[in-house]
């Protein structure tokens, strides 16, 4: 996904030179390309994610399209008064990207798990919260954010995950994506789980359950017809993240159901408990702990759809 | 464009006068903030009448001059400012901080023609400044940037943040102003955080800095008018807190307190005003 943030950042800033792409003192060589074909327009700001957000925030008022990427940590809890007050407050269309989001640097320790940012970046007012799912979708979700006259968060993995989407989709930001059909379960994935659901939806098959699987890459604002429909049709749907199962794509659809009237489909949420994860680990092994695997996700499915 | 033909002696008249609707607005609406306030007035006075660059009949022209008051709590004296410097009518000032005014006590997001930045929480100006001094810069244009900060406001690490960006950025239209009134909102600014040696630390840090008495209108305007070539500005002015009111000059009780019928009277005696 990283790599794809970088191309696709370059082709944009091809495409339109008000676009300007700031880094706190990371990826330097991953945006070598953009440096060369849009000088002038790339700016390493140091250490300071506070500053950084508060200068693409008088870069968009100055007339430009500034994008503003570091890891998740730093760019939302570190810095999350400039991102309300700044861009926020002010409507101004910022795009803030967090990279190894979610349990992507599990090794790296507590300081770099990021369970809990969507959570937080989604009671903002006005600020679209975006979760792509791979390398094809971050290029999408990067177009649409600079299509929109608005904010943007969006959380990004790291390099190397598996590419699902055969080319860029045609993303609409609100808009989710059904990525496989099915009939009886549904599975509403976050991020980079996207390949995890839909091993487990394999295994459904293989069971005899047939699970719909649906890219459900922004949490706000939440495709609500995508959710009328789906707890319309089905028995059992399932949110799946690598984020708390408090304030995310799970909570933000639980929220969203305590509003409605008609028949209610159980809902079951897949995401990190409501803890910090102290044990040293990969990320594979860190989803393992709280639960994140297709084996699992398949296994409760089927015995609350049975 | 600078408004033209003001001499010292008018535009001190005009601070006088700012000071009185000050303490008139404080009283008023029963709102605190007046020390700092009438610790920038000069400042203000300087910058809008004799440097910045802008035309109020034109508030959002692209090519104007940015003035970003980052200490918002001292909100009245900018919108007293932009009201005598014409971008919206004087009368809109008795509605400050009344419920459906556009005047809240700190600035909202466009709250009124002039009004470049929704200020208040300390330590946003000036990487906002930045960021519009670089786009300035990208876009090829020459209009500059000024922030006026609080001292108290050089508390917040988001201003040393900026502080050392700028000049690394070599952003020679950007000017910083601290009002350096040597009070914060609890007390004595050196005894609460040591800023001391202040304009030696914006030296330190790649400013092109000066330090200038902040109530005269020609060395604040003589210090605003300079521009670094390849270094952003610092100008320390060394003010105080309450300034032109003889009883509230220096008396931290003023951050909050709000003048009572009689004090408004004598202070507008004093600024000679009735």
């Amino acid at each position: 996904m990283r790599n794809a943030f970088a191309s696709e950042i370059t082709k944009l800033g091809i495409e339109n030179d008000r676009v300007v792409l700031l880094s706190a003192d990371i990826g330097n060589r991953l945006f070598e390309d953009f440096k060369e074909k849009c000088p002038g327009r790339f700016y390493n700001c140091g250490v300071a994610e506070a500053n950084m957000v508060g200068v693409a925030t008088g870069l968009a008022m100055g007339g430009m399209r500034p994008v503003c990427y570091t890891i998740t940590n730093f760019i939302t809890y570190r810095c999350i008064e400039q991102i309300r007050v700044d861009v926020c407050y002010h409507h101004q269309p910022v795009v803030i990207v967090g990279t190894g989001s979610g349990l992507s640097y599990a090794s790296l320790g507590g300081t770099h798990h990021s369970c809990e940012e969507m959570g937080m970046l989604r009671l903002l007012p006005g600020l679209a919260v975006m979760a792509p799912a791979d390398a094809m979708e971050v290029r999408g979700a990067l177009r649409a954010a600079l299509g929109q006259t608005s904010p943007v968060y969006m959380r990004i993995g790291k390099k190397g995950e598996p590419v699902i989407h055969p080319s860029t989709p045609d993303l609409t930001i609100g808009k989710a994506i059904v990525v496989r059909e099915g009939t009886d379960v549904c599975i509403l994935s976050a991020g980079n789980m996207l390949p995890t659901c839909l091993q487990a939806a394999d295994l459904l098959s293989a069971s005899g359950c047939s699970a719909r699987v649906i890219s459900f890459h922004t949490i706000k604002p939440l495709d609500e017809a995508c959710l009328t429909e789906a707890f319309g049709k089905f028995a059992v749907i399932a949110t799946v993240e690598e984020h708390s199962i408090l304030g995310g794509l799970g909570g933000s659809v639980a929220e969203w159901l305590s509003d409605q009237s008609a028949p209610r489909a159980r809902l079951v949420r897949f995401g990190t408990r409501d803890e910090f994860l102290h044990e040293t680990c990969e990320q594979e092994s860190a989803r393992k702990i709280f639960g994140l695997t297709a084996e699992n996700i398949s296994a409760r499915l089927k015995a609350l759809w049975q | 464009m600078a408004s033209s033909a003001s001499t010292t002696e008018d535009l001190s008249r005009l601070s006088r006068e700012i000071r009185g609707k000050l303490v008139e607005m404080s009283h008023n609406a029963g709102t605190p903030h007046l020390g700092s306030a009438l610790s920038v007035v000069d400042i203000l006075v300087a910058a809008y009448w004799n440097v910045l660059r802008i035309d109020s009949n034109k508030p959002d022209d692209e090519t104007r001059d940015r003035f970003i008051l980052s200490k918002g709590h001292a909100a009245t004296a900018l919108y007293v400012t932009l009201a005598m410097r014409g971008f919206f009518p004087k009368e809109l000032l008795d509605s400050f901080a009344q419920e459906g005014s556009p005047l809240a006590e700190q600035p909202s997001p466009n709250c009124a023609p002039g009004v470049e930045l929704a200020t208040g929480s300390l330590g946003h100006g000036l990487p906002v400044a930045i960021g519009l001094a670089l786009a300035a810069r990208i876009r090829k244009m020459d209009y500059r940037v000024f922030a006026t900060m609080s001292d108290g406001e050089c508390n917040e690490g988001s201003v040393w943040e900026a502080a050392l960006f700028a000049p690394a950025q070599k952003l020679g239209q950007l000017t910083v102003v601290i009002d350096y009134n040597k009070w914060q909102a609890t007390g004595r600014s050196n005894e609460i955080m040591a800023l001391e040696p202040l304009a030696a630390k914006w030296s330190a840090f790649g400013w092109n800095t000066s330090e200038v008495d902040g109530h005269d209108l020609e060395a604040i305007t003589r210090e605003l008018q300079k521009t670094g070539s390849d270094k952003p500005t610092a100008i320390i002015a060394h003010t105080v807190k309450g300034k032109g009111i003889s009883f509230m000059e220096d008396d931290n009780n003023w951050h909050y307190r709000i003048p009572k019928s009689e004090e408004v009277v004598a202070a507008k005696r004093e600024l000679g005003l009735l």
